[in-house]
């Protein structure tokens, strides 16, 4: 985009290549440090994700492979377990493929799975276990199957969506009052606004327990839909769009006989579209991550969001990493995809408002 | 159709007095024009009988009845407005029916409407695209439209052409008029454009400073204008305005002895020979129409700078930059103006609302 | 107009005409259900009360779960016991806020009765203090390489940008998993003929990831601030500095500083004030530990009044108004300078 056409005074004035020809050493030390940022950033979700389709085994190995392998095993003839391969280098120099029956200190007891009458000893640093991609999908199963992580998943996608429906509605009120009507009490309903802007959910965690409590929502999803639902931002960002709504065609509609709910929802909501898109993927990031207040909430494990479940298994006395993992990847996901289509609107979004 | 009462309307912002007290009245399928330079209120009058506005003083009446505390929605009027404010997400078509929608009116009594206005104004072709793929003439139809379909009591255009092109405003303009012949409604347009007054209105309002200056038809404002603003406002190019003692003889005296300026429109002014001259003025400007030449000449005071008289002529000329011309002001188009700006007449008419 | 007309009328392209599309189609409906009541609601006040009708359901939310929980804070702060309800709490007066700010010598957490309380401010501080001047630094030099005429920005902007959307749960995970025992950093740090590193155990080096930790999933939206900046700065600036033969240096340090500063400073305060709250992160990767090694004053809050045998409000309370009380002074800059930047 704006790239080609700085190519040319801006670009050699910040030492930039010239005209595409020569390289300078700031452009080297540029792309370095791009490339080393591509590692640092995109390197520990990958990892993340080819670990999380290691076996259990294969994730306490240290030092761990880079993509996920298991041993290979054959069934032998007379032995009622599949046996480990490995492969070997015998005493002439000559590597066979063979299959461990046990291993004794340093010694090894190996038997060849083509010939599995004899036993052969073998030293237990000459044999490397022969290795082959396999994918633990049962990660991503098992915890499908055994434990309530559909719930979680349901928990989250019930909060997120119900939240973002209510954020849009009410906060794009709130926005239409402020930014079309001139009334007694706008600047107080404004400082108001600003007023919660200061006032993050962190410092008022136990009264806000207390309402939650008094409403009977304790346990309950609507304890974690509810309180936060009415965002300062979301009304600030509506309504700084809402301002730029030429007021011809509020009033074109207020001769046309519509009524102010009716200029509300049909002119002013469809005008807006923009920021509301801005506000559902805002809403639907908070939400999906929001950690602390559904943490001091949501004490049963039926109610339990995404985060939450994850946080409590990752603290059980036996962290179950390879589950952990696979279900880390399964709350990441989401994110990723919106964020994959949707990457420019909301950078764009964020460098207008500067708001997250 | 409904006609309309204006009485005491006065409107303030802060200590600003945007409106000074308007007194009128509009008679039922009359097309009225405000006109006046910007700033003169005349679009805070028309969103005051909006009611978008609210008036700080005075009361409004529609066709009898009292609305000065009665909201836009429920006056029953249409409004053109100066941006068109088409609904941009709507197409031609659901911006016109969406008033009625707002009525309640049943839908195929909508889709006949839209669809006569549509026809009308030629735009039966567009019903399906949105604001943004029309031309500046065809949203101006659509803006129309948007008001006619209401069938409302009371048409309100706010400089609904300032928008167009110059050859697009004088083929709009026409069909304005011939749509307030088909219609028949009453109409209040608001311009600062005189030549739009002069053609559009059957009654011309000319508004000054958030006052009245004069009413009246638009060949009685050419003819009479019952003050120096409107004398200087209506007419192009505009006329010439004197000094009293600049003007020889018989034609400073007038019949009251009174004017301190003397005004003339530029076809009035005749060259003349030397011993009938009022004036004699030093070319400084011919603008060569072809059919018609304006001269743009000065008359000398003694000053530096000469007293500008344009001169209106029929045909072609052949003078040129310098030449000294005697000219003579016809008797009959005289008009004289008394040191307050009041028109001097035999028997003087109240000109100003308040002075 | 015709501009006007254009932003807003514009076919929606992208999110916003499937947003458009759905939303239309929901937005008839709902229009049909709320149109009649609301027009009796007009008709019953008049369309000038409309506005407080508008304002009414946010306005609640926020009296409800913000205005009134404050109050109810304060209520909390000045009375003891272990009820939730005010009711069932006597009244104690400024003894929690003594509790808290009784120390021997402020300098030291362990004299003071509420050392924890203490060593969360002093972790908060280390951790913020750190953050501020790491998270400011990698995010100005990444919006400055952004911004130069490299190729494939948006990829590059967008890599930087992706972790800001993770749950911080998540972006504990990922780096819990990485750096424990025999994790990946370590695999690399013996591969390259180091010792294995408890990053965990060791007090400094929990802190260290805790600040990079933040710094890697949050400075993504600072560099979006600051390239928004840079780019805002007008092309011929430069130029003209170009003509004059200013050195590059030069054109940062009196150009391209000055210019960007507003920016920077807003940048500067909002990661103080999302410092002096930080929890999520922290608290998923340390757990505050080893020890109270990475505990911040929010976690103290948290733990005071939940998680702790015995929960104590009033003390979490009294906590939570003080941090408050820094927190206002903190936006308050914030919006005197932003509010600076917009005029």
């Amino acid at each position: 985009m704006t790239g080609k056409l700085r190519t040319g005074k801006l670009g050699r004035l910040l030492l930039a290549r010239r005209g595409g020809a020569s390289w300078h050493w700031t452009d080297v030390a540029s792309y370095a440090y791009l490339a080393l940022g591509v590692l640092l950033m995109f390197g520990p979700v990958l990892w993340l994700a080819l670990s999380s389709f290691k076996t259990p085994a294969a994730l306490l190995e240290f030092p761990p492979s880079l993509l996920p392998m298991a041993q290979s095993e054959v069934s032998v003839q007379g032995y009622p377990q599949p046996l480990p391969l490995f492969r070997v280098t015998m005493e002439d120099g000559s590597v066979r493929e063979l299959a461990q029956v046990r291993r004794v200190g340093i010694v090894a007891q190996m038997v060849d799975p083509a010939a599995p009458g004899q036993t052969i000893r073998v030293p237990a640093d000459r044999r490397t276990p022969v290795r082959h991609m396999a994918l633990a999908v049962e990660n991503y199963t098992d915890p499908l199957t055994q434990f309530d992580f559909l719930r979680f998943l349901r928990n989250s996608l019930v909060v997120t969506v119900v939240a973002t429906i209510i954020t849009l509605i009410i906060n794009s009120m709130a926005a239409y009052a402020l930014s079309v009507y001139e009334f007694r009490g706008k600047s107080v309903a404004m400082l108001g606004v600003i007023g919660t802007l200061m006032i993050p959910i962190t410092i008022i965690l136990a009264p806000v327990y207390l309402v939650v409590t008094k409403l009977g929502f304790v346990d309950s999803l609507w304890a974690v839909i509810l309180p936060g639902a009415a965002t300062p931002t979301g009304v600030f960002l509506l309504r700084q769009y809402m301002l730029t709504i030429p007021r011809d065609l509020i009033e074109a509609a207020r001769m046309d006989k519509a009524s102010e709910w009716r200029i509300y929802a049909r002119i002013v909501m469809p005008l807006s579209m923009p920021a509301l898109a801005v506000l559902a993927i805002f809403s639907v990031m908070w939400r999906w991550n929001e950690f602390l207040w559904p943490l001091a909430v949501l004490t049963k494990t039926e109610v339990h969001t995404l985060p939450i479940a994850l946080n409590a298994f990752q603290g059980e006395l036996q962290t179950q990493w390879h589950y952990l993992l696979a279900m880390t990847v399964v709350t990441l996901l989401p994110v990723a995809l919106v964020f994959a289509f949707l990457q420019r609107f909301i950078t764009s979004g964020i460098a207008n408002t500067g708001m997250k | 159709m409904a006609g309309l009462e204006l009485r005491g309307i006065r409107k303030d912002y802060g200590s600003t007095a945007v409106l000074k007290g308007i007194d009128l009245s509009i008679a039922d399928g009359e097309f009225v024009v405000f006109v006046g330079p910007s700033g003169c209120g005349k679009s805070t009058l028309l969103r005051v009988i909006a009611g978008l506005e609210t008036v700080t003083a005075g009361d409004i009446r529609i066709d009898g009845a009292e609305v000065t505390r009665t909201a836009a929605s429920d006056r029953g009027l249409a409004m053109v407005f100066q941006s068109y404010a088409l609904y941009p997400h709507m197409t031609v078509h659901q911006n016109m029916s969406f008033a009625l929608e707002n009525m309640g009116i049943a839908k195929p009594e909508i889709a006949a409407r839209v669809d006569r206005a549509a026809r009308m104004l030629r735009l039966t072709d567009y019903l399906q695209r949105r604001p943004a793929a029309l031309s500046g003439g065809q949203r101006q139809r659509v803006a129309i439209g948007r008001a006619i379909v209401r069938d409302p009591k009371i048409f309100l255009f706010d400089e609904p052409l300032s928008n167009l092109d110059a050859e697009l405003r004088v083929a709009t303009r026409k069909e304005l008029a011939a749509l307030h012949a088909e219609i028949g409604g009453t109409m209040i347009y608001v311009t600062h454009d005189q030549v739009e007054a002069m053609t559009l209105a059957d009654r011309i309002v000319v508004l000054n400073g958030g006052r009245i200056e004069q009413i009246g038809t638009p060949l009685e404002l050419y003819n009479r204008p019952a003050n120096l603003f409107v004398a200087g406002f209506i007419g192009s190019p505009r006329m010439n305005l004197l000094p009293t003692e600049l003007v020889r003889g018989e034609a400073a005296g007038g019949e009251t002895g009174r004017a301190a300026t003397l005004g003339i429109r530029p076809e009035h002014v005749e060259p003349c020979g030397e011993a009938d001259a009022d004036l004699t003025v030093r070319v400084d400007l011919v603008e060569q129409l072809g059919g018609e030449t304006f001269l743009y000449t000065s008359a000398n005071t003694g000053g530096p700078n000469g007293l500008p008289l344009t001169i209106r002529c029929d045909g072609q000329s052949r003078l040129a930059r310098g030449d000294l011309l005697p000219v003579r002001l016809r008797r009959d188009h005289l008009h004289r103006f008394d040191a307050a700006g009041l028109a001097c007449r035999p028997d003087p008419l109240p000109a100003r609302s308040h002075s | 107009m015709t501009d006007t007309m254009r932003s807003h009328g514009a076919p929606a392209r992208g999110p916003s005409a499937a947003a458009a599309a759905v939303t239309t189609g929901s937005a008839n409906i709902l229009m049909r259900l709320t149109d009649p009541p609301m027009r009796a609601v007009q008709r019953l006040i008049g369309a000038a009360r409309m506005p407080y009708v508008f304002l009414l359901p946010n306005l609640l939310f926020f009296g409800l779960f913000v205005f009134l929980p404050i109050g109810i804070n304060i209520v909390f702060s000045v009375t003891g016991g272990t009820g939730l309800f005010p009711s069932e709490r006597p009244y104690v007066g400024a003894e929690h806020y003594a509790r808290l700010l009784d120390c021997g010598s402020y300098l030291e957490a362990g004299s003071c009765r509420e050392d924890l309380f203490w060593r969360g401010v002093g972790n908060t501080l280390t951790f913020t203090v750190f953050q501020m001047v790491a998270m400011v630094l990698f995010s100005l030099v990444t919006a400055l390489v952004l911004n130069r005429p490299i190729r494939g920005r948006g990829f590059f902007r967008a890599v930087y940008f992706f972790p800001v959307l993770l749950s911080p749960v998540v972006v504990a995970l990922i780096w819990k998993w990485i750096l424990q025992r025999d994790g990946l950093l370590n695999a690399v740090l013996t591969t390259a003929g180091g010792e294995k590193i408890l990053f965990f155990v060791d007090p400094g080096w929990a802190m260290f990831w805790a600040v990079f930790v933040s710094v890697w999933a949050h400075m993504g939206f600072y560099t979006l601030i600051l390239l928004a900046g840079l780019q805002a700065i007008p092309r011929d600036v430069y130029e003209a500095a170009e003509m004059d033969g200013t050195r590059p240096w030069r054109v940062f340090h009196r150009i391209t500083l000055p210019l960007l500063w507003p920016n920077l400073l807003v940048v500067l305060v909002l990661v103080l004030i999302r410092s002096v709250q930080v929890f999520d992160e922290v608290f998923v990767l340390t757990g505050g530990g080893p020890g109270t090694a990475t505990m911040m004053v929010v976690q103290y809050i948290y733990t005071t009044a939940f998680a702790n045998q015995v929960q104590n409000f009033g003390l979490a309370g009294a906590a939570s108004v003080l941090l408050g009380a820094v927190l206002f002074v903190l936006t308050l800059i914030q919006l005197f300078l932003t509010r600076r930047r917009a005029s």
